[in-house]
């Protein structure tokens, strides 16, 4: 039985088709990561899920418990950290943790072995209230609340919004230790770069899914030819590359730009040089000289892996 | 030279002193016993795209709130766009624009009224304001939502006429707080290749974020820890130093030592 099952589901509000029939499952123990943009419709299938919202068409169970029929058994079963920090800001630390240890009629005490690593960290500061603690803290904090009752699954709204990335390696480290405890994970993150911390995603965009597969899957699926290419001038690099002739695509990414070949040649006519070696192949040669003929300084070409980013948009655009 | 009026004068003044468009000389903000920004002392060059990054709580807010005029340093000084932002604060405020993720544009305004709004508060002409509206929704092909309320608007589109309000006046400086986040990877481009244009007819551009995605697009980042500015660098040399593979590793070793 998988841990989470989603079968056609639609939701639309008025015009705005905001999930269109989606499907997929998480099996128990599994991090499952939604990776899309805001307005992809991440929080419209959590509040299906999480037996807040009713869907227009579809079914969806938790722990084989159905999302419409059985909301009360499931509600026992849950964790849900929504995206807007929702816990009660005039309200301690410690106030705030027993108040929702309460709410699901256990104690601190009895689920402490599952907390404890996350609570020793904000332990110090049990007596301040939760609107004075800072980002990562009241994630933390947010965690302990969505876990006091030992739920089966957990749903984590795109946790890492607004704290800084130390705090956010150390979510995601807590996260994986709480796999341990056979909880299964449903995470969604606009940042792709998150993408890799799961141990499947889904690329979710305009209420459909893209693609489902672990982080490797994802990029192993990118066909073409990607390089990366910088020069002293990118913001004039991404307009000429993008006129060259053989260009699919041009865009930036970070300090370089990516360049996408239009031919799918992968694997015929292009290799990686050994680290150290100068050896091009005939594309980095043909866009060096083209680079060269357009007066770009320091140019620097190479090829590059695929990142889930990439596939993301070769998904957008196809 | 004697027609020239006191902003010409200082505007030729910029010109002249290596063209740097922020210089702070050991600027200092404390509350009470605390240090918030601690002697910080750097450059930012015109036409650059800098990022100003810190982890939460590290000081960077202050900074910000004093280089824009904001908030009085406690000592030490900064210069920006030509002025001492402590003598001058009401210049340097003309000279600059905002936008952050937050809050940029009124929701329950229309495209229109917020170009006509945000033209009216910078002082800008009715017939200067109608031109550059033109222009504006023209070129961010937005004419046919011109008369639409910027809440019905998506994310992406908001950020990018959020933008281009915040140049309106032809600043010398906008600073950006988060300008991209949440919005989908060709949107985000779309954005950036906004911000590489402006820096291109030499606006400069100060960003501040916690998605280190952004700060690889930056040419020269800073990252303060407790008040201070701990490195300064482009991103490239930045990994380089700390033996990093990528600006988040640069930043978790910088700002908890890890």
């Amino acid at each position: 039985m998988s841990a989470i099952s989603i079968k056609n589901i639609s939701k639309s509000y008025g015009p705005v088709q905001a999930v269109q029939d989606i499907s997929f499952e998480v099996s128990k123990g599994e991090i499952f990561g939604l990776i899309g943009p805001d307005g992809a419709g991440k929080t419209s299938l959590f509040r299906i899920l999480a037996t807040l919202l009713l869907p227009d068409g579809g079914n969806a169970s938790v722990s084989g418990l159905d999302c419409v029929k059985d909301y009360k058994q499931i509600r026992k079963i849950i964790g849900y950290m929504p995206g807007r920090f929702s816990l009660y800001q005039d309200l301690t630390v410690e106030e705030n943790l027993e108040f929702f240890a309460a709410v699901f009629g256990t104690s601190i005490q009895a689920n402490y072995d599952l907390v404890a690593p996350i609570y020793s960290q904000i332990e110090p500061f049990k007596n301040r209230r939760a609107g004075a603690l800072s980002g990562g803290m009241k994630q933390k904090l947010a965690l302990c609340c969505a876990l006091i009752h030992k739920p089966e699954v957990l749903f984590l709204d795109e946790p890492g919004t607004g704290v800084d990335p130390v705090s956010r390696q150390e979510f995601w480290e807590m996260l994986a230790s709480l796999r341990t405890h056979g909880i299964t994970m449903l995470v969604s993150t606009p940042n792709m770069d998150e993408a890799e911390l799961c141990d499947r995603v889904a690329l979710i965009q305009k209420g459909q899914i893209m693609a489902i597969d672990t982080p490797e899957g994802i990029t192993q699926g990118f066909k073409s030819a990607l390089y990366a290419v910088r020069s002293d001038d990118m913001y004039q690099l991404i307009k000429d590359l993008r006129s060259m002739e053989g260009v699919a695509d041009c865009y930036a990414f970070g300090e370089y730009a990516h360049l996408k070949w239009s031919d799918d040649s992968k694997s015929s006519d292009h290799y990686h040089p050994p680290i150290g070696q100068t050896t091009w192949s005939r594309q980095t040669t043909q866009v060096h000289d083209y680079l060269m003929s357009k007066n770009h300084q320091n140019i620097e070409i190479k090829p590059t892996q695929a990142t889930i980013e990439d596939c993301f948009i070769e998904l957008m655009k196809s | 030279m004697t027609s020239m009026t006191p902003n010409d004068l200082n505007d030729a003044k910029i010109s002249m002193t290596n063209h740097n468009i922020i210089s702070t000389d050991k600027l200092t903000r404390t509350f009470g016993a605390f240090t918030a920004v601690d002697a910080i002392s750097f450059d930012v060059h015109e036409g650059e795209i800098f990022g100003f990054l810190g982890a939460n709580g590290a000081g960077k807010t202050t900074a910000l709130k004093m280089l824009t005029g904001l908030l009085t340093p406690t000592s030490g000084k900064a210069m920006v766009a030509g002025y001492d932002v402590w003598q001058e604060p009401e210049q340097v405020k003309r000279r600059i624009g905002y936008m952050s993720q937050k809050f940029s544009l009124y929701e329950d305004l229309s495209v229109r009224e917020n170009i006509r709004f945000f033209g009216g508060i910078y002082g800008l002409k009715m017939a200067d304001i109608k031109s550059k509206t033109a222009r504006l929704l023209e070129k961010l092909q937005l004419e046919e939502a011109a008369d639409k309320l910027v809440g019905s608007l998506p994310l992406g589109w908001k950020q990018k006429l959020a933008f281009s309000v915040a140049l309106l006046h032809e600043p010398k400086i906008v600073f950006l707080d988060e300008p991209t986040s949440g919005v989908d990877p060709i949107t985000r481009r779309q954005f950036w290749e906004l911000i590489y244009e402006a820096a291109h007819t030499g606006v400069t551009l100060m960003v501040t974020t916690h998605y280190m995605e952004e700060a690889e697009y930056c040419g020269r980042v800073s990252m303060m820890v407790d008040g201070k500015i701990q490195a300064l660098d482009t991103p490239r040399n930045l990994k380089n130093t700390f033996e990093a593979e990528d600006m988040d590793e640069v930043f978790r070793k910088l700002a908890r030592g890890k």
